[in-house]
């Protein structure tokens, strides 16, 4: 029985990993927010500490709301090893429609919201069934896409199209109302929501750790849940303090396209990480093959992620038109370039299956801090682009150059 | 042949490390000119690091040690700087284009040219010549995707030829081919070093190979030379000296023992017909019937081209040709599978040949990829039930003995054997009726096969049947109650796995006549 006794101690041993393994093993999960931290402290120097003003971090969200929204979508579209060039046509196009409804067809915001998502649904299916179903590349669909739907939005939105109604126009500028009024400078409901999240917090990863080890599964050591506690409560509670003083004397603390994007990223995060679903969409990445042969409908699946992707697109144009308050046929020009590079800086594999929300997220914020950050400091947008162009490629190749001293 | 003296090769105190795991632990090898120099020992003992570092892959200053190749001491820094000595090696993965004709890839790299332009009259006139010597006939012109893979490696070797190659280094040649092929294989290179005195390191994990073919073995275990075998007409090989040497303790049995249990029919396939995927009009399978009871594990037998797999394949979900026909029974009742996951839903359960392109996801760990197959068990209206994901895959982990640190280890970092365990137990997890195994233990080293072998008969003990694809007959008859032979797509005979022998298969396996419809159920 010598057998049984060495694999039990051994067993021991793995689920006592202590905290130094922890952080070694996730080290490459880390790196990416620790870029962004590093990020953000360097323009927060070099801009003298204008960059996380209040006002300037709820712009951060409210000028890349679109980014984080249509990375979601594009992440999956990548990690399932297609990708899709027509973000920004698409934009431009349900916009379009969605501002001739309200001025043309007397729609009131709400039925205009509605129709526009249904329209960003029927395009990610047009789109998804000649990807899936035909066996069209993405690349080429959503080449022909880009062309399609930009011309479209020529069409109808040649001469750009005004929008009006102010509900609609306050969706992308718009704080969440101050239900419980202001507490000196601070917004009652942005404290009380920031409190809630990090006590929430607390509580899931305990519960997750007590249950792992009810279950006599591996868990994580307790110094390594408290440390992760701690961080997240330090930076919680600064960025609900900085959200909770931004906006005027009558409304602010959290916008509105936070809201909505912290509400996608929540549902996707589960959708990506929980259900059979999201696990289909990293097993056809990984070996289209393995998932045929063990029973995976990878057209549906495909289908499902341009689906999904037509829809966040109209989800996208919905906050990119209530920003510019006009639909014009220019709108959204290089959108999918932006989605595209913030999974890339997230750690989105070039070659499929490999990616996460939070990865992509803070690829996306990353991009947004050195947008504003550099035209706080009055750079140049020709040099902002050149920049951005540089770390791109940077971050893929420290991804894949980290990948090589690790064989 | 050259003189015992003739030393062509000495690799001196080689130590290879990466990062803190030792590979090679002061190797010492020693090669004559013109011999069969065969290398010996379980996956990961440090074979192909060994040769790895022979050929300039792991270049000079990356290991401690010598290399003393023709008497002077080598320092290669690149593949290239071996390929100029005239030490070509050949993986065990063919590194050829598939895409490109056999004349582009046998002067992939190495051009003939006159002025910018590619010589191709020169490179045909060469290619002729070179592939005269290595027995293959086929149009230069041919694509590489076109050939089988027994061609695809004399390619290989007709290119290391074009190299003008003293030294040939052989990683696993025969791993993807049947004996008949590899006969040939070894046939061809025993010619080449007679007529051309070339010199070949083997590198296999198929022993009877080795005590046909080699004059000098050397086995090598964790990382260390631990003997050294002369074979010749007089001695010939011990392979159980040879088994006990590699694995470090003698194998008195190298397949279980186990007494089936054989229950009702659970499977049986009537006149199955499928035609090839591009040249509609051949059949590939002419009509196959057989059947497998519960508990019982049954074999089916055939060279390469006997249309085993694509029947198989056809069978499970049509995911192999078109236009397939024929009548599946399961549990005594007609059924279809028109898609994998209805087969799976069944109760079929296909463990695909080739893990790594059809069998696992190497980005995803061991739990994704054991629970890839069974969603319909683990999830509720679509959400995983994760506690119970991870107590199946643990579960599976332990059982199979698979080793790794834990069941979130992604599945490319896992050895050959420990691949395959975890793609059992994605199929065994979806507790199947019928679990249809094809190849299980390619490329797998000996302990890691014994202990397939134990699962497989843990399996067959719990009532499900198993049908066994093997192009290794010791395995079918160790292993299986029942074998079938296939031969160009029909079954030739019907065999009890303890009244038959190696012989009488291989004349099944090659004959051309059709089992009597009296004798193909049992």
């Amino acid at each position: 029985m010598t057998d049984s006794t060495a694999t039990t101690s051994k067993k021991e041993v793995t689920q006592q990993r202590t905290l130094k393994d922890m952080l070694l093993a996730n080290v490459r999960s880390y790196g990416i927010f620790l870029a962004l931290v590093v990020v953000i402290l360097v323009f927060q120097g070099l801009t003298g500490g204008r960059l996380l003003t209040p006002n300037n971090v709820v712009a951060l969200f409210q000028q890349n709301a679109y980014v984080m929204i249509t990375a979601i979508g594009m992440l999956m579209v990548i990690i399932a090893t297609d990708i899709d060039l027509s973000v920004g046509s698409v934009i431009a196009f349900v916009g379009g429609i969605g501002a001739i409804a309200m001025r043309d067809w007397g729609m009131n915001w709400f039925l205009a919201v509605i129709i526009m998502l249904l329209i960003g649904l029927l395009i990610g299916a047009f789109q998804g069934f000649w990807v899936a179903y035909v066996g069209v590349p993405g690349f080429v669909t959503t080449l022909g896409g880009m062309l399609l739907f930009r011309g479209l939005a020529t069409v109808i939105a040649g001469e750009s199209i005004p929008v009006s109604d102010n509900t609609f126009r306050s969706i992308a500028s718009a704080y969440l109302p101050n239900i419980f009024g202001f507490w000196g400078n601070l917004d009652g409901l942005t404290v009380v929501v920031g409190l809630v999240c990090i006590i929430a917090y607390i509580v899931l990863q305990f519960r997750a750790r007590n249950k792992a080890v009810k279950n006599g599964l591996q868990a994580e050591p307790t110094s390594y849940v408290v440390l992760k506690c701690v961080l997240v409560a330090l930076i919680g509670g600064y960025f609900t303090v900085l959200l909770a003083q931004s906006g005027n004397e009558t409304s602010g603390g959290i916008p509105v396209s936070l809201l909505i994007i912290v509400l996608l990223i929540a549902i996707y995060w589960f959708v990506l990480n929980r259900t059979v679903y999201g696990r289909n969409v990293y097993a056809i990445g990984g070996n289209r093959r393995a998932a045929i042969l063990s029973g995976i409908d990878t057209r549906r699946t495909e289908f499902c992620i341009f689906l999904n992707m037509g829809f966040l697109e109209g989800v996208a144009s919905v906050i990119t038109l209530s920003r510019l308050a006009s639909a014009t046929a220019q709108t959204g020009q290089s959108f999918e370039m932006d989605a595209i590079a913030a999974c890339f800086i997230g750690g989105t594999a070039v070659t499929g299956g490999i990616g996460t929300i939070p990865g992509a997220m803070v690829g996306a914020l990353i991009m947004g801090v050195l947008n504003q950050g550099l035209s706080i400091m009055g750079v140049n947008a020709a040099w902002v682009s050149v920049i951005k162009g540089l770390v791109v490629i940077f971050a893929v190749a420290y991804d894949i150059l980290s990948k090589r001293s690790k064989h | 042949m050259a003189g015992k003296n003739d030393v062509i090769l000495e690799m001196r105190h080689i130590t290879k490390r990466f990062g803190p795991v030792t590979a090679l632990d002061d190797v010492n090898i020693r090669v004559n000119r013109g011999e069969i120099f065969s290398v010996c020992g379980e996956n990961g003992a440090g074979k192909s690091t060994l040769m790895n570092v022979l050929s300039g892959v792991y270049g000079y200053g990356t290991y401690e040690g010598d290399i003393v190749y023709n008497g002077e001491v080598c320092k290669f820094r690149s593949v290239r700087d071996s390929e100029q000595k005239g030490i070509v090696i050949i993986h065990q993965e063919l590194a050829l284009q598939p895409y490109l004709s056999v004349l582009d890839n046998l002067f992939l790299g190495d051009e003939r040219k006159k002025g910018l332009a590619i010589d191709t009259a020169t490179e045909r006139v060469e290619a002729k010549k070179v592939l005269e010597q290595v027995g293959l006939d086929v149009d230069v012109d041919t694509l590489i995707s076109n050939l089988g893979v027994g061609k695809q490696q004399l390619v290989e070797i007709a290119k290391a030829l074009l190299k003008n190659v003293k030294l040939l280094i052989l990683d696993e040649p025969t791993a993807a081919l049947n004996d008949e092929d590899s006969e040939r294989l070894l046939k061809m290179i025993d010619h080449l070093r007679r007529t051309q005195g070339l010199t070949a390191i083997i590198i296999s994990h198929k022993l009877n190979e080795i005590a046909e073919s080699a004059d000098e073995v050397q086995v090598i275990r964790d990382g260390k030379t631990i003997s050294h075998i002369s074979v010749d007409a007089e001695h010939p090989l011990d392979q159980n000296i040879l088994i006990r040497d590699m694995v470090g303790r003698p194998l008195t049995n190298r397949y279980p023992e186990h007494t089936s249990h054989i229950g009702g029919e659970v499977l049986r396939v009537e006149d199955w017909k499928v035609h090839h995927p591009l040249d509609t009009h051949r059949l590939v399978a002419k009509g196959v019937s057989f059947n497998v009871r519960a508990g019982e594990i049954v074999g089916l037998a055939g060279l390469i081209g006997a249309g085993r797999t694509e029947t198989a394949m056809s069978i499970f979900g049509h995911q192999y040709g078109v236009e397939s026909s024929g009548k599946i029974v399961l549990d005594g009742k007609p059924v279809t599978f028109p898609t994998v996951s209805s087969a799976v839903e069944q109760g079929v359960a296909y463990a695909t040949e080739d893990r790594k392109v059809y069998g696992l996801n190497l980005l995803q760990n061991i739990r994704e990829n054991t629970s890839m197959a069974n969603f319909r068990h683990l999830a509720h209206m679509g959400v995983i039930d994760r506690v119970k994901e991870r107590k199946i895959a643990q579960k599976y982990l332990h059982e199979f003995k698979t080793k790794a640190p834990s069941i979130e280890t992604p599945t490319g970092n896992l050895s050959g054997g420990n691949q395959q365990k975890v793609v059992l137990a994605k199929w065994v997890s979806t507790d199947p009726k019928v679990l249809i195994l094809d190849e299980p233990t390619r490329g797998i080293d000996v302990g890691a096969k014994y202990e397939i072998y134990e699962i497989i008969d843990q399996l067959a003990d719990s009532g499900s049947g198993v049908l066994m694809i093997s192009s290794e007959l010791p395995e079918l008859l160790g292993v299986c109650d029942r074998i079938y032979t296939m031969s160009n797509g029909i079954i030739t005979a019907c065999k009890k796995a303890d009244q038959t022998n190696q012989e009488e298969l291989m004349r099944y396996m090659t004959s051309s006549v059709p089992i009597s419809k009296e004798d193909v159920f049992a």
